[in-house]
């Protein structure tokens, strides 16, 4: 009852402003049409420069509304990202004065110039000084912008420090998984073939880097003040790492490894502190069209301080144990009967020729 | 005013038949739907274009529906979309189907094919003095291979599967693989068979706009005295032309990855734990071909609307467009640097750092041509007598959306910024401002200004000011706090954010938001219904020149016939542009430049 009465109000209010509109252009013609079309023309010179005040004072108000949820008022979480925020707020204010004088100077003049009975408009069909001049003033302004940017771009995009933590991050509809090196910190190879029941990530048994390497979903931790460089791969379309505290981000591509750094500046609890939310977390969102599924392909990164990283890491094991709970040190030896079929489980997941 | 008095369209065809070798009979077939005039062409490119948006529009106000309102059902929901959005709540995988054909239908359907097919087709003719389109008989095929693809596309809808839903810009394994997304199936066979179409009607609409421009203008129409209109068309057609192809090239592939086994665009992947064969192929690939195209397709659609607003600014303000050979060269320079900054968008992809210098470089050359435009419509507005009707004031609005958008492309174009902003709301916020909302001002301006030549009938005037002033509130309060969600890092294509601590702060204005966008589709239809009824109903243009314009197309009838012109096609003596000039508020084409005119 009430969606037929909605729409019924909705059809009325249509007839009214389509019938108001009609009778306007009868007294219009009542009236006479060149009289009724300058005082048209009057009304929208004059909303013109009301919308431009209340468009104007519509800006600052939405400012003071939203300008505390934006990342800008808790800051940058990494180095490059202080970089990033100082660069957003230069460029922000340089289109901002553009913004304001053209739309400023735009209706102003729609307002100023409208059509008067003594008025001639005045023959003016070009300047080439005045053309020189937006055109080299504009050409300089992004000149310095262009440099300010690709010196950030390319130390962003540059090779991560020697001391940097190496952690694989691989992507898939709809999650995260990361790999640590372990001790020996090098990533144990993997091939997308050999992506078969717990070996989720298809790694390669037989290179000796992989048997200390470690797994975890969904959540990564990583020591504070440390360059982090993390290896990025997809296994089934293409996802990204979006790192918006930290302002990094890079696609997750099947076949193609990427890979992204940044040095975290605050631990997930300072943070907390700095922006006064108890719940405040670091997220991965997936920033790039991945399937029903992508608005929930969430991971969170816990920046630790250095000594409750190390105790995090004592905590992991290596993922060959998981996968071959036999392999383990100090586990039972297994019964022949046993042996066998972790030879089938392994010989499963294992290359074949092994 | 025009020497021409009012002339009916029978008189029109007994005059022309008389005076031309091809006869014709027009049956309702030949003049309605196989109709080889330029002028119905275009008008069934507008209406199936407005149809497109209509549909292209609901689905926006659906899918803003559940952003806005993300804990609400909605039992009509149901009645509506059925198994798409059961139990009145729309399901993810048509939340995305939606957002994909929103994005197709909007950018290809409309702002290509509705904008560029309506306008280039009615006015190229009409502004440079031709009969008709170099070969009328391809104009036509051009408007239904576009028709074929549009009944394509909208079949898709109704597939089981749903339509495509990778996004409007289909990257593959996503758009490849059926098991990575239930519109990845048939649904996107369909809409890459519907492209191939499209790809074929821009194809010959384009080069029968080149060839015409080239070749058909009247005597003493030099390529310099043309309206912005046509130099701003035909820029449009050689974009479309030379970068058309190389989409098709991707849809091919793609179509023979999805379907003959071949790995242009796939390697190494496990899907729904299928191991894949394919090897070798680069997801990136598909993303150089697609952008390649998709760049010059953003200027596509925003080229007319610069020329289109460019003619109506100097034509209301009865004066000369500032600096005529700058917006020619202004629009050479964009139409340029638009196939030469695609991989902008490509700036997180991995692509080389190196690489990606000379597309910011270029990128943000961009802005330099943009400014000029700017500052040149804002001089021709200086000291000028401006005239508000309905399109001047839609050509006001694309300029003021045209600055907005344009200044939050700094920001995208420079790729450190662009690192932190890339596929956030920010993004959403710029392309809508600058090339969805602006290039629909811009139409709209178009639409407004040449009812009158296209149905010998005004739009009524009141409903355009309501029209005007709804949609530019509305889209500025619909997108400028979009821009504040993208500096929180809010990522583009989230079907619901509550479980985000980062980014479920926005709720309320997310709800503001679609509450907006209702209304500004409300005032959309109220557009159409004030377009449909002026066809039959509106009031009646009683002189050839309503507006007092110097371009040629209002030297013609009322209601022009096949052929456009009574007797000879007129001589041009001047530009496109002389309004105030010697104290004469304007002075047409048509007329010989006088022994003591000034010279400037």
């Amino acid at each position: 009852m009430t969606k037929i009465l909605l729409i019924a109000i909705v059809i009325m209010i249509f007839i009214v402003i389509f019938q108001i509109s009609k009778a306007s252009e009868y007294v219009s013609i009542l009236k006479g049409e060149e009289k009724a079309r300058k005082q048209n023309n009057r009304i929208n010179a004059f909303l013109l420069v009301v919308f431009l005040v209340l468009g104007l004072i519509g800006c600052w108000w939405c400012n003071n509304l939203y300008y505390g949820k934006t990342l800008f008022v808790q800051g940058a979480a990494s180095e490059m990202g202080e970089k990033i925020d100082l660069m957003l707020y230069i460029t922000i204010a340089v289109t901002g004065v553009v913004f304001f004088v053209t739309q400023v100077l735009l209706f102003w003049f729609s307002f100023k110039y409208q059509e008067k009975d003594d008025r001639k408009a005045y023959y003016f069909p070009h300047n080439t000084k005045l053309e020189l001049l937006w055109t080299t003033v504009p050409a300089i302004f992004l000149t310095v912008l262009v440099v300010f940017g690709l010196k950030y771009w390319f130390k962003m995009t540059g090779e991560a420090p020697q001391n940097s933590i190496v952690i694989e991050v691989t992507g898939h509809q709809f999650g995260w998984e990361f790999r640590y090196p372990g001790p020996d910190k090098i990533l144990g190879k993997k091939d997308y073939r050999l992506t078969k029941g717990a070996n989720s990530l298809g790694v390669d048994f037989n290179d000796p880097a992989s048997l200390d390497d470690m797994h975890v979903p969904a959540t990564v931790h990583i020591p504070v003040g440390r360059p982090v460089k993390f290896v990025i791969n997809a296994q089934d379309v293409i996802h990204d790492v979006g790192l918006s505290h930290f302002r990094m981000k890079m696609d997750a591509v099947p076949g193609i490894p990427t890979t992204l750094w940044f040095t975290p500046l605050y631990t997930t609890e300072e943070m907390k502190a700095r922006t006064g939310n108890p719940n405040f977390v670091y997220e991965i969102s997936c920033d790039q069209m991945c399937g029903k599924g992508h608005f929930s392909m969430r991971g969170v990164i816990v920046v630790d301080t250095q000594e409750e990283y190390l105790k995090y890491l004592a905590t992991l094991e290596p993922e060959y144990w998981t996968i071959f709970p036999d392999k383990k040190p100090g586990a039972p030896k297994p019964a022949i009967t046993d042996t066998t079929k972790s030879k089938a489980s392994l010989a499963a997941i294992m290359p074949a020729g092994n | 005013m025009s020497n021409t008095a009012t002339v009916h369209e029978a008189e029109v065809h007994g005059v022309h038949d008389a005076h031309h070798e091809h006869h014709h009979h027009e049956t309702f077939i030949s003049k309605y739907v196989f109709s080889q005039d330029h002028k119905m062409i275009a008008r069934q490119f507008l209406i199936t274009g407005m149809i497109w948006a209509i549909i292209g529009g609901l689905f926006s106000v659906l899918f803003r529906l559940q952003l806005g309102y993300p804990n609400t059902t909605f039992p009509w929901l149901e009645d509506l979309l059925g198994h798409w959005a059961k139990g009145g709540k729309l399901q993810p995988e048509f939340y995305y189907a939606l957002v994909t054909m929103h994005g197709t239908i909007l950018v290809f359907f409309v702002l290509t094919a509705g904008l560029s097919g309506t306008f280039a087709n009615f006015l190229i003719p009409l502004q440079i003095g031709a009969r008709d389109m170099a070969s009328p008989m391809l104009n036509m095929l051009s408007y239904w291979f576009f028709f074929l693809a549009s009944i394509i596309m909208f079949s898709s809808l109704f597939v089981q599967t749903g339509p495509a839903s990778g996004g409007w810009t289909i990257y593959p394994p996503l758009s490849a693989l059926g098991d990575a997304s239930s519109g990845s199936k048939i649904g996107m066979d369909l809409w890459l068979a519907s492209m191939a179409m499209f790809v074929v009607s821009s194809l010959l609409g384009g080069l029968n706009y080149i060839t015409t421009i080239l070749n058909m203008r009247t005597k003493g129409m030099s390529m310099t005295r043309m309206p912005l209109t046509i130099w701003a068309l035909f820029f449009t057609a050689v974009l479309g032309v030379l970068s058309f192809p190389v989409l098709l090239s991707g849809a091919i592939l793609l179509l023979f990855d999805r379907n003959l086994g071949t790995s242009f665009f796939l390697s190494d992947i496990v899907v729904n734990g299928k191991i894949l064969p394919n090897e070798g192929g680069s997801a990136i690939l598909f993303q150089h071909l697609f952008w390649f195209l998709g760049h010059p397709e953003v200027y596509i659609i925003l080229l007319p609307a610069m020329g289109m607003s460019s003619e109506i600014i100097s034509v209301n303000s009865r004066k000369p467009i500032f600096g005529y050979m700058a917006m020619v060269g202004s629009l050479f320079a964009i139409a340029i640097l638009a196939f030469l900054v695609w991989a902008h968008h490509m700036f997180v992809t991995g692509l080389n750092p190196f690489l990606g210098a000379f597309f910011v470089l270029l990128t943000l050359l961009i802005a330099v041509p943009s400014a000029i435009k700017v500052f040149n419509w804002l001089t021709t507005l200086w000291r000028a007598n401006i005239r508000f009707t309905p399109a001047m004031l839609f050509a006001i609005g694309f300029v003021s959306l045209f600055i907005s958008g344009g200044l939050t492309g700094i920001f995208l174009g420079n790729s450190a910024l662009d690192i932190h902003l890339h596929d956030t709301y920010f993004v959403v916020a710029h392309f809508h401002i600058v090339m969805g909302v602006a290039s629909f001002m811009g139409m709209f301006a178009g639409v407004y200004h040449w009812f009158p030549k296209m149905y010998g009938r005004f739009l009524n005037n009141t409903l355009g000011y309501i029209h005007f002033w709804v949609t530019i509130i509305g889209a500025y309060l619909i997108f400028w706090p979009m821009h504040y969600e993208g500096l929180a890092g809010m990522p583009r294509r989230y079907y619901d954010f509550s479980a985000w601590e980062s980014f479920k702060m926005f709720g309320g204005l997310n709800e503001f938001i679609s509450f907006v966008s209702m209304i500004v589709f409300a005032a959309q239809l109220l557009f159409v219904f004030n377009f449909f009824y002026s066809i039959f109903k509106g009031r009646k243009v009683k002189d050839t020149n309503p507006w007092g314009a110097n371009t040629l197309e209002w030297t013609t009838p009322i209601r022009p016939g096949h052929g456009n012109w009574v007797g000879e096609i007129p001589e041009v003596h001047r530009g496109a542009y002389d309004y105030g000039k010697d104290g004469r508020e304007f002075i047409p084409q048509t007329e010989p430049v006088g022994e003591n005119e000034s010279h400037h």
